[in-house]
């Protein structure tokens, strides 16, 4: 039994066309799976399904062989396990760092203040951010707000992180320190799922890679095979516009 | 990209451009306007002497004394005189520009910059300083007629007390319904932002309520509520005081205002903020509580505020219920005397109490701008 089970998910805007239309897809433990697919094809959803920030029309998703989708699930207890990071960060800038850490430990899951911040204190401390920590975001750079924010989800200890193109809004040379923790989280096994831009890196991270377009899962595999040898006559369309716009 | 010897390069298409001959253009003169500046001085101090003898006049027939008064009003006159500083500054720097204009052009706009500068100094003040004359003379016309209506001094010192003990309640009033409202427009515009479909009723009736006392004039709701409600005869509803009810009016009336503000500052927050929070697991109501509110609070100060000055000047409008509040009682005295200074008193009350929040709203205002200009 994978950790994460998508089944058939389907999701509509009310557009003539849905969203996503039949996605089925297993996320084992300690697994790192990318989504890839050209832009609007359905990745900030289906992860935003996946947590339940959006509610699907059909399909199931099981977490731990839960169903976590559909009607009577506390999707507040879901999201506790389930973390998300935004391409934007949204951090909220009417706290502190250490409060956009803490908060949620403290008011969600009624840890005492002390214990919140020791952790997340020690989260600051291994990003290099601890010097940080009574700062607001405004005065920190998008590399350190997109490492506070990775840091905010990590202190719920999520079962799952999901990370959608978390680099998209960095600067070039910021992205390589966000991109450093999800390389040590992955060493640690923490599971995730990504949506990403930065093929290269989804091909030195991912355990496998799912090439979304359509709505539906239209090929996945091992980084090896997807990068150098697709089977499929649209992902190969999709990887030589990636390489001919030089990001691969 | 440099195209100035480089082999490669293609061929040029166009002929290159003839080099322009490009002369300096000397300023235009200012010398209009600075004999214009000193003109207009002149006149206001020819008028300033003429009204300032027969504002006299008219203060000494209302019981001034006439020696502080000519001292006073020609005192101002004499102030008007520091307006030709700037005049003439304006004009002789006019003059050396048009001298220098010739040799330095660079000088000569310096010196035009500053003499438009100083003419239009003396031109602002000198207009301000106008509109202070007409509303002087205004007072003393028809033998200071309109000066006795409004501003008996006498009367004004000797009714203080009573309206300034009346302007009390007017104060009661609004600290006591602003807290409420508070509270009250929080409660509304929660309940208009009730999520799902169970939440449509709540919404409903909330929408409902804004729609109405939105569209209600305050003084028809304190009508309604001050004389109606006493009237039922209910428990609590009898016992209560005319202005208890005035009260009551208020916060229901500015209650809608003041959740319409509330709910544009909570939409405003980016929803992005709240699937942050959502997605950390918070509840609605503890996203609203955390996350929504508190960044929601700091954008509408500055609006709320401004329906509290409303709110302040609305406490007036009890007199229609019998409340002796400060505008009753300046009736009740204007009506015995057949002059309307003890009125004049409460306008001037309410203005000052005014003035600092509207200063403090511009402030705040400038404060959000800045930031957004700043970016964040
Ligand atoms: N809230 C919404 N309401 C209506 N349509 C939406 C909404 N969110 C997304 N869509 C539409 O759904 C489609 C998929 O959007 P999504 O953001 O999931 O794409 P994506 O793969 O993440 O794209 P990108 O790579 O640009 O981030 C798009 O066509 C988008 O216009
Ligand atoms: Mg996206």
């Amino acid at each position: 039994m994978a950790l994460v089970e998508i089944r058939d998910v389907r999701k509509s805007y009310g557009g003539v066309v849905p969203v996503l239309n039949g996605i089925t897809l297993d996320v084992e433990e300690h697994q790192v799976v990318c989504l890839i697919g050209p832009s609007g094809c359905g990745k900030s959803t289906l992860l935003r399904c996946i947590n339940g920030l959006e509610t699907i029309d059909g399909g199931e998703i099981r977490l731990h062989g839960d169903r976590v989708s559909g009607p009577g699930v506390d999707q507040d207890a879901l999201r506790r396990d389930v973390g998300i990071v935004f391409q934007s960060f949204n951090l909220f800038p009417h706290m502190s760092v250490l409060d956009n850490i803490t908060a949620a430990p403290v008011k969600v899951l009624g840890q005492s203040k002390a214990e919140a911040k020791e952790r997340a204190m020690e989260l600051l401390a291994r990003i290099r951010l601890d010097q940080k920590a009574g700062e607001f975001p405004d005065r920190l750079s998008g590399g350190q707000q997109q490492r506070v924010a990775i840091v905010r989800a990590l202190a719920m200890d999520p079962i799952v992180l999901l990370l959608d193109e978390i680099t998209s809004a960095l600067d070039p040379e910021l992205v390589s320190e966000v991109l450093d923790i999800v390389r040590d989280l992955r060493s640690e096994g923490m599971t995730m799922v990504l949506a990403t831009h930065e093929m290269g890196f989804a091909r030195e991270v991912s355990s496998k890679v799912c090439f979304l377009y359509g709505g539906v899962v239209h090929e996945e595999g091992p980084p090896s095979q997807i990068f150098s040898d697709p089977r499929d006559e649209r992902t190969r369309a999709f990887l030589q516009r990636i390489i001919e716009a030089g990001r691969l | 990209m440099d195209d100035t010897s480089d082999a490669s390069q293609p061929p040029r298409i166009r002929a290159p451009r003839p080099t322009r001959e490009w002369k300096p253009a000397p300023p235009k003169s200012a010398k209009g306007l600075a004999t214009a500046a000193l003109g207009v001085v002149a006149i206001l101090i020819a008028v300033g002497l003429l009204t300032a003898s027969t504002v006299r006049d008219g203060l000494a027939s209302v019981g001034f004394e006439e020696g502080w008064a000519t001292a006073g009003l020609f005192g101002i006159v004499a102030v008007f005189l520091l307006l030709f500083v700037p005049a003439l500054k304006g004009f002789s720097c006019a003059s050396r520009a048009d001298r220098t204009a010739k040799i330095d052009v660079a000088e000569a706009r310096a010196e035009t910059a500053a003499a438009r500068e100083q003419s239009w100094l003396a031109i602002g003040y000198t207009a301000a300083a106008a509109i202070v004359l007409i509303f002087g003379l205004f007072l003393v016309a028809n033998e200071v007629a309109v000066g006795r209506t409004f501003f008996d001094l006498s009367l004004i010192f000797e009714t203080f007390h009573l309206v300034g003990k009346a302007f009390w309640v007017n104060i009661e009033i609004f600290v006591i319904a602003e807290i409420l409202v508070l509270i009250w427009g929080l409660v509304i515009a929660v309940a208009r932002l009730a999520p799902g479909r169970a939440g449509a009723p709540v919404r409903l009736i909330a929408t409902a309520y804004v729609d109405l006392f939105r569209g209600l004039p305050a003084i028809i709701a304190i009508y309604l509520v001050g004389f109606g409600l006493p009237l039922t005869d209910l428990p609590i509803l009898r016992d209560m005081t005319p202005t208890m009810f005035a009260i009551l009016a208020l916060t229901l009336t500015y209650g809608a205002y003041v959740s319409e503000v509330y709910r544009s500052g909570i939409e405003s927050v980016h929803w992005s903020q709240t699937a942050a929070a959502r997605s950390l697991g918070f509840s609605h109501t503890q996203t609203l509580r955390f996350v929504v509110v508190p960044q929601a609070v700091r954008r509408i100060i500055p609006p709320l505020l401004n329906d509290f000055i409303s709110l302040q000047k609305d406490t007036a409008l009890v007199s229609v219920i019998g409340t002796v509040d400060a505008f009753n009682q300046a009736k009740i005295i204007a009506s015995n005397h057949f002059n309307l200074s003890s009125v004049t008193t409460v306008a001037v009350l309410f203005v000052l109490i005014t003035i600092p929040q509207a200063r403090l709203v511009d402030r705040l205002i400038e404060r959000d701008q800045k930031r957004m200009r700043a970016g964040g």
